[in-house]
C-alpha cells in the first residue's frame, strides 16, 4: 500500500461550517474522500493510501490543483483509493467541498 | 449537485451508494450516524493483502426516522468488497441488533439494508463468525420484540450469508433487481456443473434468484419498486405486518417451507414454479411492470402467509 501525505497552505478558509463530509466509494475505478474541518487557519493536509503505485507525481499534480482552484483551508482530506482516474479524483475533492460549504 | 439528484424519491436504489440508501429511505435529516467514517474503524486484515480499507468498512449504521418512528438501520455498502460480512462490517451490525434488544427505550425497528456477497473471503473465519453472530443477534432481538426488516435490492444482491441473514429477519422486501440466494450462481455451476445452473444464461439467473420469483414463492414479503420511494413504501408497509416470534410463528414457517418443498421441489425453473403456482400466463411474469406484478403476487397463495 503507497501511502502519500502532502501539506498545503491555501490562500484562504473553506467556506461553511459542516465539521465532516464522506464521498465516493472504495471501488474499482473510485475513491472515497473524508473531508474533515479539523486544522487552523488556512491549512491544508491530503492523505492518500492507494495500492497502484508509481502515480507520485500525478497525486501531487492533482492535489496542487485542487488545492490552488478550492481553496480547502482547515480541511484534513484522507482518501482511500481504489485505483481511481486523476478525473475521478479531482471530480470527487470537488463534490467533497461542495458538500463541507453546504449549510 | 448529483449526490442530492441520487437521493430524490425516485432515485434508483439499485444504483446508489449505501449512504444515498440511507439519506433516501429515512426522513429528511433524522439519520445519526454510529462509529462514523472519522473514527477511521477500518478492517485489520486488509492491509495484509495491500488492499485498500474502507474508513466504514463498507457498513453504515445509525438511528433516524421512518415516516415519524424512530428507526435503527445498518446498510451494506455493495461497491466495496462485495458488500461483504467481515470483522468490523459484521461488528457494527451486531452490535447495532444488541442495541435495540437490550434497550427498550431506543428503537424497536432495525432496518437492514442488505448489498453483499457473503463472507469476505479475506478475512475467512472472521467472517464466517460475523454472519454467525448477526444470525444470532437477529433472533435474539426478534425475542426480545425487535422488529428486523431486510431490504434487498443492491448490485450485490444478498448471497451466502446476507442471504441467510435475509431468511432470519422478521419480514423482508425485495426489488426486481434484488436477488436472494445461498450460493450464487457462479458456485452452483462450478461446484455441480453448467447443466445444473448455467450462470451466464443472465435470464434464468435473473428469473430464480431475482425479486418476482423470490416474491412469488413466498422468499419475500413486499416487493419495491426500485427507488427511494419504492423501498420507503415497502418498508413502511411490512413494519405494521411484524409477525410475533414465537412457536406458533415458527411452526407455521416450518409447514410453509415443507409445504413449498413438496409442491414446487420437482420444478427446474422459475416459469415451471409460476404456472404450479396457479398462474394462467407464467412467461408474462418477467415484463410485467410493478403495479401488475403487485396485483398478481397479492393473489398467490404461496407469497401470503403469516409465517417467517
Amino acid at each position: 500500500m503507497l501511502t502519500l501525505k502532502f501539506k498545503h497552505a491555501a490562500k484562504r478558509r473553506l467556506s461553511g461550517k459542516k465539521d465532516t463530509s464522506i464521498i465516493g466509494v472504495v471501488a474499482s475505478g473510485n475513491l472515497e474522500v473524508l473531508l474533515e474541518r479539523v486544522l487552523p487557519g488556512a491549512e491544508c493536509e491530503v492523505d492518500i493510501a492507494t495500492p497502484i503505485t508509481g502515480y507520485d507525481e500525478t497525486w501531487k499534480a492533482v492535489v496542487t490543483e485542487f488545492v490552488e482552484r478550492f481553496s480547502p483551508g482547515g480541511l484534513r482530506v484522507s482518501i482511500n483509493d481504489g485505483g481511481a482516474r486523476p478525473d475521478t479524483v479531482f471530480l470527487r475533492l470537488m463534490q467533497g467541498c461542495a458538500l463541507m460549504e453546504k449549510e | 449537485m448529483m449526490e442530492d439528484a441520487a437521493i430524490h424519491g425516485q432515485g434508483s436504489w439499485f444504483q446508489a451508494t449505501a449512504r444515498q440508501r440511507i439519506a433516501g429511505l429515512l426522513d429528511p435529516d433524522s439519520f445519526t450516524e454510529f462509529l462514523g467514517p472519522s473514527e477511521r474503524v477500518r478492517s485489520p486484515h486488509l492491509h495484509l493483502f495491500d488492499l485498500p480499507a474502507a474508513f466504514d468498512d463498507g457498513v453504515v449504521i445509525g438511528r433516524g426516522k421512518l415516516d415519524g418512528k424512530d428507526v435503527f438501520v445498518a446498510a451494506q455498502e455493495g461497491q466495496f468488497m462485495g458488500g461483504t460480512f467481515a470483522e468490523v462490517s459484521g461488528a457494527k451490525i451486531v452490535g447495532l441488533l444488541r442495541a435495540a434488544r437490550g434497550h427498550k427505550d431506543l428503537p424497536q425497528t432495525v432496518l437492514l439494508l442488505l448489498d453483499s456477497g457473503g463472507v469476505r473471503l479475506q478475512e475467512a473465519n472472521a467472517g464466517e463468525l460475523a454472519v454467525a453472530e448477526v444470525m444470532r443477534a437477529i433472533v435474539q432481538a426478534r425475542c426480545a420484540g425487535v422488529a428486523v426488516i431486510a431490504l434487498v435490492g443492491g448490485k450485490a444482491g444478498a448471497f451466502g450469508g446476507a442471504g441467510l441473514t435475509a431468511a432470519t429477519c422478521s419480514r423482508i422486501a425485495v426489488s426486481e433487481q434484488g436477488r436472494i440466494a445461498v450460493s450464487g450462481p457462479e458456485v452452483i455451476e462450478t461446484n455441480m456443473g453448467v447443466e445444473e445452473f448455467d450462470s451466464s444464461n443472465k435470464a434464468l439467473v435473473w428469473s430464480t434468484d431475482g425479486g418476482k420469483n423470490r416474491r412469488l414463492i413466498g422468499g419475500a414479503d413486499a416487493f419495491a419498486q426500485d427507488s427511494m420511494n419504492g423501498f420507503r413504501a415497502a418498508a413502511k408497509a411490512l413494519l405494521s405486518r411484524v409477525p410475533p416470534f414465537d412457536l406458533k410463528t415458527m411452526q407455521a414457517e416450518q409447514e410453509r417451507l415443507a409445504s413449498r418443498q413438496k409442491r414446487l421441489g420437482a420444478c427446474d425453473d422459475a416459469v415451471s414454479m409460476w404456472r404450479v403456482l396457479g398462474i394462467k400466463d407464467p412467461e408474462a411474469v418477467r415484463d410485467m411492470d410493478g403495479k401488475d406484478f403487485t396485483a398478481l403476487a397479492n393473489s398467490i397463495k404461496e407469497a401470503s402467509h403469516d409465517a417467517r
